[in-house]
């Protein structure tokens, strides 16, 4: 995309359409509504969002802004947001540079925050697996089951000079890590039975330790004794968030992930996508029906078109370079949104969408002042959450201890 | 008064994975549910405390080949907790012990920058470094680090860890939506440090915290550990002993800061300490015994002599006599995981046997004896008194309080101890800064780099 060719929503379909839709299928409940994520990175998904007004670029680090936009977005019943995180410096001279520990935001935000998932990205090429488990576990804890886990790894020499424990990898390999990693910080999760914790005052044993296990991993990349130091998290495993756009990742994604991010610019693309996914989780014993497909949308909404187009083509002056969105890219009405997220999620091209707002201070506001009210209107998306923990939201199983069942 | 008293320092430990914590109380709550956290934090912040602080054990402790069950087990990840503390709390430190040797300073240095940006300056690291190859054996590094680089790794971890926070300028974030710069130019520095213990190049990736350094507390009370601390930390964090016992060690630290061209008043000794309290000396008393055979259960006493004895003793009665089984001593430490291991057993079980002859000692009862670490017993006014003469008197600059119950173990210290040490003028009745460095009196580390600058000068 550049900023003489704005971009147009590349499909969508009349809201009237996925309302009658709707109703013959009947009005979803708990649990059939569609998913909706928001990503909270920096001050919205363009690079420039942070020099708009309202934006608070000076502000970008203060908790008290993170609090207020994960209240817009609980306050719209989103299924959950996600902060990105990377061990190297942004490099772009004129975007925002500098982070914060995405798990300690998300761990920061629990408390203040119910009913919507926290996604922390964590990498795995640069992390200890023992450290990441017990990370997410207790982010878990502090939210009651609303911890998520976005797997990143890095390839870039940036990141590997930070650490210089090896040179930096290459993509297959930081995903073939990853692969490693996720499944180790899994059984890590599961190394304590859900009821190991007895307070057996008569025998004086705290613990039946018999449902303590060592994970016992030997792998090619390292090894891991266990189990956690953290009691099992109140999901049991909280959800893995994979972003899937080539067949490594999907691979990944099929074998390891409870929510995947796509790339798709039709519902067409969505649905092959999805398939592609499904078929992966299929290839690796799962069932598919316990993961959730969601396209990443890039937004930028207004209350006309032009308008839109307007505050896109602001963003593009201001970045002065070209800039591409990446994935299916809406600039338009919060209706016309509406109507798309309806229309492909009622032909089962997707799950839901991840949302990635322009600017968070203007287009996480209009996504749940506007866009999700239009979509329970259509009786598309849920009016409260179904449980208290992610899980229940994305209608997802609390998984099967692997140690338990084995016993 | 003609001149002011020596303030107090308090924190407030959570109750830690170890017999130190009772939990067959019906009112012992949950070692990982985060209202157990929340409730210490807010309470010691009403309280008006420094800071609250939690421990790290990155292995379940095992005994003869298997998990320890005996004491609390499981334990949060510190750091996340600590962060989503930072939400339920305004002003109380919020201190965590994290291990030097299973981290890199990068991520040690980003995390801590983290979790001071978040908390407004209130983050404090209580630095340790293992050369456990039982710890070793949960991650990817493997138990590499020799015992005798232990001192060496840390010492290095902090040099690169401070020089990343002082890689970024306080004011770096310009955000200049008019020119574009998001970071003030040359406000952002890269660091190349290529040592022993660490290999880092780059350009930092987070803002330095109001702090600047969070505040670093060093536990270790070997002469290595007493010269890391003199040399890098900002506050010891020692285990209790008698009066005199405190007052010499204090000395001792406090007298190695001159030389290194530290005031003696940069760097705080905080004993922890365990309080009992009661209304009279005689129900103190009496509680802390009731309390002391809680920490020490039948088969809590057992697996602490096989610890010594380095053999299964589950046949002893507890209760009964001392094992006359001779210790093995060719056999490999038979618990894994704990701060200390016994060298030689043989003169230990030898005196421990005049101990229990000499007193009519059953197994539980010397284990209760042993193990005792003294701590505060008596009235709240007995405790203030004692509290206020180890700090008027320079046994210590303050103390860690440590409850034996989860998680309301120090209400009945904070309640009534604390308001009699403020009623005294010793205890701050309200913060008067916002961050951990000004409530332990602390200067910014940017302060001090300037006054030594003027002095070399």
């Amino acid at each position: 995309m550049s900023p003489q060719t704005p971009p147009h929503t590349t499909a969508s379909t009349p809201l009237r359409t996925a309302t009658t839709l709707a109703r013959q299928l009947g009005a979803p409940g708990p649990g059939t509504s569609i998913h909706l994520g928001a990503d909270l990175t920096d001050a919205g998904a363009h690079p420039a969002a942070w020099r708009t007004s309202g934006s608070q670029g000076a502000q970008l680090f203060d908790p008290e802004r993170l609090d207020a936009l994960v209240a817009t977005a609980q306050r719209g019943l989103l299924d959950l947001v996600a902060f990105d995180d990377a061990f190297s410096l942004q490099p772009h001279a004129r975007g925002v540079r500098g982070r914060l520990d995405a798990a300690l935001v998300a761990a920061r935000l629990a408390p203040r925050s119910s009913g919507i998932g926290l996604v922390a990205t964590i990498d795995t090429t640069h992390t200890e697996p023992f450290h990441v488990s017990k990370a997410l576990a207790t982010i878990d804890h502090v939210s009651r089951g609303r911890a998520a886990w976005q797997v990143s790894w890095s390839t870039d020499e940036a990141a590997a000079s930070a650490f210089r424990r090896e040179p930096a990898q290459d993509r297959a390999d930081a995903i073939a890590e990853a692969d490693e990693a996720t499944d180790v910080v899994g059984r890590l999760w599961d190394s304590w039975e859900d009821d190991a914790e007895i307070r057996d005052a008569a025998t004086g044993r705290f613990v039946d330790r018999d449902k303590l296990h060592h994970v016992d991993h030997e792998g090619i990349r390292f090894a891991v004794k266990g189990p956690s130091i953290t009691p099992r998290p109140p999901q049991g495993r909280p959800p893995v968030v994979v972003r899937a756009s080539d067949d490594a990742s999907i691979d990944l994604a099929g074998r390891r992930a409870d929510v995947v991010r796509v790339h798709a610019t039709t519902p067409d693309e969505a649905r092959d996508a999805r398939a592609a996914v499904l078929d992966a989780a299929r290839r690796a014993g799962r069932d598919p029906r316990d993961v959730r497909v969601l396209v990443d949308a890039f937004v930028v909404l207004a209350d006309d078109d032009a308008a839109a187009r307007a505050r896109l083509d602001l963003l593009q002056d201001l970045q002065g370079v070209e800039w591409e969105t990446g994935s299916l890219t809406h600039v338009g009405t919060p209706a016309r949104l509406a109507a798309t997220i309806a229309g492909w999620s009622e032909v089962g091209a997707t799950d839901g969408f991840h949302l990635r707002p322009a600017s968070l201070s203007t287009d996480l506001t209009l996504v749940v002042d506007r866009v999700v009210p239009a979509l329970q209107a259509a009786g598309v998306f849920r009016t409260s959450y179904p449980g208290t923990t992610l899980r229940e939201t994305l209608g997802l199983a609390r998984p099967v201890n692997v140690y338990a069942a084995s016993a | 008064m003609t001149s002011p008293r020596k303030q107090v320092h308090l924190g407030v430990h959570f109750p830690g994975v170890n017999s130190t914590t009772v939990w067959t109380e019906p009112d012992s709550g949950s070692q990982i549910d985060f209202s157990s956290f929340e409730h210490l934090a807010r309470r010691a912040e009403d309280a008006r405390l420094d800071f609250f602080f939690l421990a790290e054990g990155l292995r379940l402790r095992e005994h003869k080949g298997k998990v320890f069950d005996l004491d609390v087990v499981g334990r949060p990840d510190t750091l996340p907790v600590l962060a989503a503390l930072a939400a339920v709390t305004d002003r109380i430190g919020l201190a965590g012990t994290i291990n030097t040797t299973f981290n890199e300073p990068w991520e040690l240095a980003r995390q801590f920058a983290t979790l001071d940006v978040l908390s407004g300056g209130r983050a404090a690291w209580n630095l340790v470094t293992s050369s456990d190859a039982f710890t070793g054996a949960n991650f990817r590094r493997g138990g590499y680090l020799a015992h005798a680089d232990r001192y060496a790794r840390a010492g290095e971890v902090v040099e690169v860890a401070r020089a990343l926070w002082d890689s970024w300028d306080d004011d770096a974030v310009l955000a200049d939506a008019a020119t574009g710069e998001f970071l003030r130019p040359g406000a952002v520095r890269r660091v190349e440090h290529h040592g022993a213990h660490a290999d880092v190049e780059g350009t930092f990736t987070t803002p330095r915290g109001p702090q600047g350094h969070p505040v670093l507390f060093q536990a270790g009370d070997s002469a290595q550990g007493r010269d890391f601390a003199a040399q890098t930390a900002d506050v010891v964090f020692s285990m209790h002993s008698t009066f005199d016992a405190g007052r010499t060690f204090y000395d001792d630290v406090k007298g190695r800061l001159p030389a290194l061209g530290r005031a003696r008043d940069s760097l705080k000794i905080l004993p922890a300490v365990t309080v009992v309290l009661g209304d009279s000396a005689d129900d103190a008393e009496e509680r802390a015994r009731v309390i002391r055979r809680q920490q020490v259960s039948g088969p809590g006493a057992i697996a602490f002599v096989e610890q010594v004895w380095g053999r299964d003793l589950t046949s002893y009665d507890p209760d009964g006599p001392l094992p006359l089984v001779d210790p093995d001593v060719e056999g490999a430490s038979i618990t894994r995981g704990r701060v200390r291991h016994v060298a030689d057993p043989r003169p230990v079980v030898a005196q421990w046997r005049d101990l229990a002859a000499a007193n009519g000692w059953s197994i539980r009862d010397l284990v209760i004896a042993v193990t005792t670490r003294g701590g505060f017993v008596g009235t709240p006014a007995h405790v203030a008194d004692e509290i206020d003469r180890y700090v008027q008197q320079d046994a210590s600059d303050g103390f860690i309080l440590v409850p034996h119950l989860t998680p309301h173990g120090l209400d009945d210290v904070l309640g009534t101890v604390v308001p009699l040490l403020q009623e005294r003028g010793s205890f701050r009745t309200e913060y008067e800064g916002a961050t951990l460095r000004d409530h332990l009196g602390l200067a910014h580390p940017d302060a001090i780099a300037s006054a030594e600058r003027a002095i070399a000068g």
